[in-house]
């Protein structure tokens, strides 16, 4: 009984503390969503340097990538966090796809184990998360499974989500399939790489941490 | 051929998940589509992922996926009526409700869902 009130007491002293010195922010989301280019934009904008590379061969992130201290601004207000760029959750992942992009069999091979791995080093990371940004491509169909086991995960463990739906440059993006599929959710529509709406989701960033 | 193997969610409900996890994947990696009565918890099918993941190999290359609720809430606004009602469902039929499609990578090319139908594409030469 009486260690069970100290854990309680422990527990909601270290809450409190230890959120507001490390608040990590992670980058979710299905492969080739945008997440390094976030990651690298975000970087750029506060740090002044990149954060990885970002390439259209799908899994090009295979370890989870963090970068501490990020210092963001705005309003007036101050958000320190750790950022945390994770390999896309696939279920399936098919060797041969990577020959498409002129890599040997070989380097496909060992391409597709780093990214099985890959994946399971971002889900063993979720419960570390305070934040996390699902990252959406806008231009494909939000409706995966990938997207809503996500999704669903975050809600059971109650990690705050800002839904990104990226690349808003390209012709058949569509914000409104994606505000439809997660109405529960704020969704930001961006492109990091062509640095549009990007204080949007700075702001959204910033009302879902306070 | 193409088989479809369907699991009445008796078959599940007192297995623990990593039993549960299994009995899916098995049938997949036997090369059929699984057709579960109801669904998963959600840290399941993560589960489910992460092990698809560690199985990987030249010859298997994952699954196609697909879970359907029937009752999902579709709206921002807070409706106490179908808060109640979905609590309801949950307490009396706990997962048993929606459906759960799983199929192997190598058969199942794509399972395309929007809000009105969902439809399962099979790769070409594996009817």
């Amino acid at each position: 009984m009486l260690s069970g009130i100290l854990d309680f007491i422990n527990n909601l002293f270290s809450g409190l503390f230890q959120k507001k010195k490390h608040v990590k922010i992670g980058l979710y989301g299905p492969p080739n969503g945008g997440k390094t280019t976030i990651a690298n934009k975000i970087c750029k904008d506060w740090l002044g340097e990149n954060m990885g590379k970002a390439s259209n061969v799908p899994h090009e992130t295979r370890k989870v990538n963090v970068k501490e201290q990020i210092v963001m601004k705005s309003n007036g207000k101050e958000l320190t966090f750790n950022l945390v760029d994770t390999p896309g959750i696939a279920t399936k992942i098919d060797y041969e796809s990577f020959m498409k992009f002129k890599m040997s069999a070989k380097k496909a091979k060992q391409r597709a184990k780093e990214a099985t791995k890959g994946v399971i080093e971002a889900i063993r990371w979720l419960d570390d998360m305070d934040i996390v940004l699902v990252v959406l491509d806008s231009t494909i169909n939000p409706y995966d499974q990938v997207n809503i086991t996500i999704i669903g995960n975050l809600a059971a463990r109650k990690i705050p989500v800002l839904v990104v739906a990226n690349k808003t440059d390209l012709k058949k993006s569509n914000i409104k399939r994606v505000e439809n599929a997660f109405p529960q959710y704020k969704v930001v529509g961006i492109s990091a790489l062509k640095d549009k709406k990007m204080e949007d989701f700075y702001t959204a960033l910033f009302k879902l941490v306070k | 051929m193409l088989t479809l193997q369907f699991i009445p969610h008796h078959e599940i409900e007192k297995l623990d998940s990593e039993a549960r996890i299994n009995k899916l994947l098995d049938g997949v990696k036997n090369n059929e589509i699984v057709l579960l009565e109801g669904r998963l918890e959600s840290e399941e099918e993560t589960k489910l992922i992460e092990r698809t993941m560690e199985d990987i190999s030249p010859i298997f290359k994952g699954v196609e996926l697909c879970t359907i609720y029937p009752h999902k809430r579709r709206s921002k606004k807070l409706d106490v009526g179908n808060l109640i009602k979905s609590g309801l469902i949950k307490i009396l039929l706990g997962n048993k409700e929606g459906l759960t499609i799983i199929g192997p990578a190598t058969i199942v090319k794509e399972i395309k869902r929007d809000p009105k139908k969902i439809q399962l594409l099979i790769k070409k030469g594996k009817r």
